[in-house]
């Protein structure tokens, strides 16, 4: 009863400043930089027979009179993050063992950058540094001894981390994967390999023109399992101690129906 | 065909996983074997997270030693009594094995320990066996007769005090040497990773003088039992079962294991030493090249289970 007051309080105090709102906002400079961005689907889903999808992206660019030549576009898909320790192995003793290591703290585990062409073109590096524009330009933050810092990109550490990831098949760098279908549209492919993190993605979009930001946009990409995939996965979870007996079972059973279907007397 | 695992979360190949099944499950009828040594690794291979691999390989042993276990109780070839005893050692094991595991790891070199336990383990224990069924294969080609094994010539440790009488293997033994190759199997399988089997059954063998198709299906029964106990274990602490994962490869598996279990019946036992001891040398072999050679890539990425 309390809470249900408290949400109508909490709504009402909203609705309070959404009123309010207009009449403290300023005149705001004309709307020109309007991106207009849409996905093929906003869902990927996972069912039994998933092994990867590939999701497009059209976007319309602001109609800018005064530039002549189209704006440079680089999106970035990035999916959940997660933390991650990257090992050195060294020879010790005759055998490579891991020797040194760093933690990446909240890393995206699926990053694809796609570009028209390279991000190192389209402003200096200062600026595509500061808008997370270009493959190695993620802010990758590092533990190093007490101190939480992201380090220079020549970083070996930082370099294997982005390698390992591309061998994988999560970290994607394309520089030629957006293209122009109109003088203000631009479509691009977003590659869902089979082994994609469950999640949100956040798939964001940064024109450039002239070495500046010229517009950006967001949208939400969700990866899911579905139907019978989704249920095994909560019955994992939510019912753990059920799960393993039904499954320890089910082992039985094929065991036993195995011995019984081969059984030569 | 492709086939999503939801546990593991990965796309794989069902025909794939199911000749793996067949394969290790041939292998696991045969020398008796739980076969977790040869397929965790053949599942991290495919891609599948370790933590996913070891406990979705519990409910694959779990299916083909029970139906490995059904056709040796029906031959009165298991020990029952035996096994339970080995089992009293080996839950002990399995639990020291589990706190030692999580103290090498608050340490950091979790992998060269597991890699070092392998190299020494599985080499000399392989070589142990390849050289005994060698000559014993030797001798037999010579025409020179088979010692027959008399009773009474006993090693010290068998002649400890607590005696028992195990009928099915025809021994009369203390049961502290038993109990500690029971907490010992229990202990490295913990540790390790593995359900033991392939030291199991040369333990059986060598040291306890029990007969080889005996250890073979007794340690089968072991291996049920604490496979049964762990796929419970992992679902309830790890949640990393993965069952479509596990379904697919005991069904391989279990059909594997028949004709394993056929195949195992038809050798003569030396012959069967003698491939389970190259077997289990070949593992090891592998695992030391791959410390050995230097890695195509010196960094590696893993998931940090601390930080999640």
């Amino acid at each position: 009863m309390r809470r249900a007051a408290a949400l109508v309080l909490s709504g009402l105090a909203a609705w309070g400043l959404l009123a309010l709102a207009p009449a403290h906002a300023q005149p705001a400079a004309p709307e020109r930089q309007d991106l207009v961005l849409s996905l093929s689907k906003p869902r990927v889903t996972i069912t039994s027979s998933f092994s990867g999808d590939s999701i497009v992206l059209f976007g319309v660019a602001p109609d800018d009179a005064d530039g002549a030549a189209p704006p440079d576009v680089v999106v970035t898909v990035r999916g959940p993050n997660a933390s991650f320790v990257t090992w050195r192995k060294a020879r010790r003793f005759g055998l490579w063992t891991n020797v040194e290591s760093r933690s990446f703290l909240a890393a995206p585990s699926y990053l694809a950058v796609l570009s028209n062409r390279p991000p190192a073109e389209m402003a200096d590096a200062d600026t595509l540094r500061q808008e997370q524009a270009g493959f190695t330009n993620n802010h990758l933050l590092q533990r190093v001894g007490p101190d939480y810092a992201d380090v220079v990109t020549g970083d070996p550490f930082r370099q294997a981390f982005l390698r390992v990831k591309q061998a994988q098949g999560l970290y994607f760098e394309r520089t030629a994967a957006v293209e122009f279908i109109a003088p203000h549209v631009f479509r691009t492919v977003i590659p869902i390999p089979g082994i994609a993190p469950i999640g949100t993605y956040d798939v964001q979009v940064k024109l450039f023109q002239n070495g500046e930001r010229l517009a950006s946009g967001m949208l939400p990409l969700e990866v899911a399992k579905i139907d019978f995939e989704q249920s095994v996965a909560t019955a994992a979870q939510d019912h753990s101690l059920l799960y393993g007996l039904a499954t320890m079972l089910g082992a039985l059973a094929v065991g036993f129906v195995a011995n019984l279907m081969f059984r030569r007397d | 065909m492709t086939i999503y695992l939801p546990i593991a979360e990965l796309p794989v190949n069902i025909f794939t996983l199911l000749a793996l099944g067949i394969a290790v499950g041939f292998i696991s009828g045969m020398f008796g074997v739980g076969g977790g040594f040869l397929m965790t690794p053949l599942l991290i291979f495919l891609g599948v997270a370790p933590a996913v691999a070891v406990a979705s390989v519990s409910t694959h042993m779990a299916a083909s030693s029970f139906s490995g276990t059904l056709n040796y109780l029906r031959r009165k070839l298991v020990d029952v009594q035996l096994g339970l005893v080995l089992l009293a050692g080996g839950l002990t094991g399995t639990l020291t094995g589990v706190l030692t595991f999580m103290l090498l790891r608050r340490f950091g070199q979790l992998d060269l320990f597991i890699a070092i336990s392998y190299i020494v383990l599985l080499g000399t224990i392989g070589t142990l066996m390849v050289i005994e069924s060698l000559r014993v294969l030797l001798r037999n080609w010579r025409g020179e007769p088979t010692r027959v094994r008399r009773p009474g010539a006993h090693p010290w440790f068998l002649r400890m005090p607590f005696k028992m009488r195990f009928r099915q293997s025809r021994i009369y033994v203390s049961i502290i040497p038993v109990i500690v190759i029971g907490f010992s199997i229990g202990f490295l399988g913990a540790v390790m990773g593995i359900g033991g089997g392939f030291l199991l059954v040369p333990a059986l063998i060598y040291l306890l003088r029990v007969p080889t198709l005996t250890s073979v299906a007794t340690s089968l029964m072991l291996t049920l039992v604490t496979m049964a106990a762990a796929i419970v274990m992992h679902a309830v602490l790890n949640q990393t079962v993965d069952a479509v994962l596990g379904l697919v490869l005991m069904v391989g598996g279990t059909i594997g294991a028949q004709f394993g279990a056929r195949a195992g019946q038809a050798m003569k036992a030396e012959n069967l030493r003698l491939l389970l001891g190259l077997l289990v040398l070949g593992v090891g072999l592998r695992v030391a090249i791959d410390q050995i050679r230097q890695p195509t890539d010196l960094y590696a990425v893993t998931l940090d289970e601390a930080n999640r």
